[in-house]
């Protein structure tokens, strides 16, 4: 469904992403792990065409992408959850969620807002108020959520766990494996590395701007040096 | 009392047209972080246009409606030719190119037009209404009426339509509102043409009170900034009420003070607020948690 082709990305001249590739097939919950800086977000954002690249290749079912604006991309049912939450403060639950399907044209854009609150309940509560007064957690739902209100097939979540009490991470990687029994196909992003592989078919780990290991959830959780390097167990 | 009721009235007639100002600047800064100082060219060529357009034998009101055009294509050729290859440069190089267009702007509105100050009639007469012993011009009223039509028809583009709630959403969260889809290029390109068009509707409303000409645009901006501080830049509402009170202002201070000194008074506001509260009496619109 997605693949990345040897893709590089800098900020100014320095190069962040040196050369990445990596493959998500339809129907996959892949996991893309790595320490603080090695560009995993740099690398999601150059996905959505809202960071520039230096070199390489994007193909969505196919179809080059990489020259694509965002709006297009979105349009082709590529959508993420930001690092950061980056909820629109200003407006209230119900607008952010609108604007999630701001590309869609067709009727059923209410219908997958109650699935959305279906999913987290505590947005429905909560759907009158501004977004910028939710509790950190709520708006890592409300993120997903909006995410989600763009019909995604492939659906990209850059560190939905940051800062989250292990509850609340325990209910954000609950719903993610419940949307691959919907049918998305998820590359999710994560410092927490044992908990995003656990769930993940399969996974790379980044490292540097480049991909180190790669390999299904269980035999990178399995890898002594993964284990040792990004695992924190022995 | 006359005489502060006729103090009162023109303070939130001008006070009106300064709301318009900043508003106009408020839209194009929540959609772009731009503070385009060409602002006031906008509501020179509304009342130019309009002046010289009907000089022309055409009809008020189609008139009113070309200059309305006229700014709206300049402001949409600012944005395209000007902000847009820029993107991306740091906010002062954008304000130094918002002071070059309106530099450029004043030049050839001094060759295409004149140098002349202009007056359009009002559009209802001016036999001044007298309002309990204060002599007020009909015109006041429809610059009152027009910039509140302008305000309550922005008010519900923004929060009633998904165009204005996608304007809302740039304005807070650029990244997160091209990653839902929204193309902020277009909506930049809105804020600049819609400025436009309210820079002008503020010109055509009040020239019949205050005359035009083509450098009219620069003392204009510049109060229209002072009302967007004073407001909190960024915040509509804090626009709306930057502008009827720095009217208020400099009517006031001018009729019991001196009038000499009234349009300093802009410059005292801006001093003020950036000494002793830098984001406003509203602060900005935006009530982000991290
Ligand atoms: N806006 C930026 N400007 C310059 N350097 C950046 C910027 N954002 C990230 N970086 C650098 O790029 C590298 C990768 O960052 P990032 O993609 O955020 O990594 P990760 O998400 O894996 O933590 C880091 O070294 C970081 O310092
Ligand atoms: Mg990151």
């Amino acid at each position: 469904m997605l693949e990345v082709e040897n893709l590089r990305s800098a900020y100014g001249r320095i190069e962040v992403l040196k050369g990445v590739s990596l493959e998500v097939h339809a129907g996959e919950v892949v996991a893309l792990v790595g320490a603080n800086g090695a560009g995993k977000t740099t690398l999601l954002r150059a996905l959505s065409g809202v960071q520039p690249m230096t070199g390489g290749e994007i193909r969505f079912k196919g179809q080059r992408i990489d020259r694509l604006a965002p709006h297009q991309r979105v349009e082709l049912g590529i959508t993420q959850s930001p690092e950061g939450r980056q909820v629109f403060g200003p407006l209230t639950v119900e607008d952010n969620l609108r604007l999630g399907a701001y590309r869609r044209r067709d009727k059923e854009i209410e219908q997958d807002r109650d699935r959305v609150f279906a999913m987290f309940p505590i947005l429905a509560e909560k759907r009158h108020l501004l977004a910028g007064g939710l509790s950190g957690g709520q708006q890592q739902m409300l993120a997903i959520g909006r995410a989600l209100m763009g019909r995604p097939k492939l659906l990209l979540l850059d560190e939905p766990s940051l800062g989250l009490s292990p509850l609340l991470v325990d209910q954000i990687l609950d719903a993610i494996v419940s949307l691959r029994k919907d049918g998305i196909t998820v590359l999710l992003v994560e410092q927490n590395a044992s908990a995003a592989l656990a769930i993940a078919d399969r996974g790379y780990v980044l490292e540097t701007g480049k991909v180190a290991y790669s390999g299904t959830g269980s035999s990178l959780l399995a890898d002594p040096q993964v284990k040792a390097a990004y695992l924190g167990i022995e | 009392m006359a005489e502060f009721l006729q103090f009162l009235i023109s303070g939130l007639t001008v006070g009106a047209v300064y709301a318009l100002v900043a508003l106009g600047f408020t839209l194009i800064y929540n959609a772009s972080g731009v503070v385009n100082f060409a602002q006031g060219e906008f509501v020179m060529l509304g009342g130019m246009v309009t002046v010289f357009a009907s000089a022309a034998g055409v009809p008020l009101v189609l008139a009113a409606f070309i200059a309305v055009v006229v700014a709206v294509v300049i402001g949409l050729l600012l944005h395209r030719l000007a902000i847009e290859p820029a993107r991306g440069a740091s906010a002062v190089t954008l304000i130094i190119i918002t002071i070059g267009a309106s530099i450029l702007f004043r030049g050839i509105a001094a060759i295409i037009f004149d140098k002349q100050f202009h007056k359009l009639p009002g559009f209802t007469g001016e036999t001044p209404i007298d309002i309990l012993g204060a002599a007020v011009q009909p015109q006041s009223f429809w610059v009152l009426g027009g910039a509140a039509v302008v305000v309550v028809a922005l008010y519900v583009f923004l929060e009633h339509t998904l165009l204005g709630k996608a304007v809302l959403a740039t304005a807070a969260n650029r990244l997160a509102a091209r990653l839902v889809g929204i193309n902020t290029t277009t909506i930049m390109a809105l804020a600049f043409g819609g400025s436009a068009a309210i820079g002008a509707i503020a010109g055509i409303l009040v020239t019949p009170i205050t005359l035009t000409s083509y450098d009219v645009g620069t003392l204009l901006a510049l109060k229209g900034f002072a009302a967007a501080m004073l407001g909190g830049m960024g915040n509509p509402v804090g626009a709306v009420v930057g502008g009827l009170l720095l009217g208020l202002l400099e009517a006031f201070g001018a009729g019991y003070l001196s009038s000499t000194y009234k349009d300093a008074f802009a410059f005292l506001v801006i001093l003020i607020v950036l000494f002793v509260a830098p984001q406003g009496l509203f602060g900005r619109r935006v009530v982000e948690r991290v």
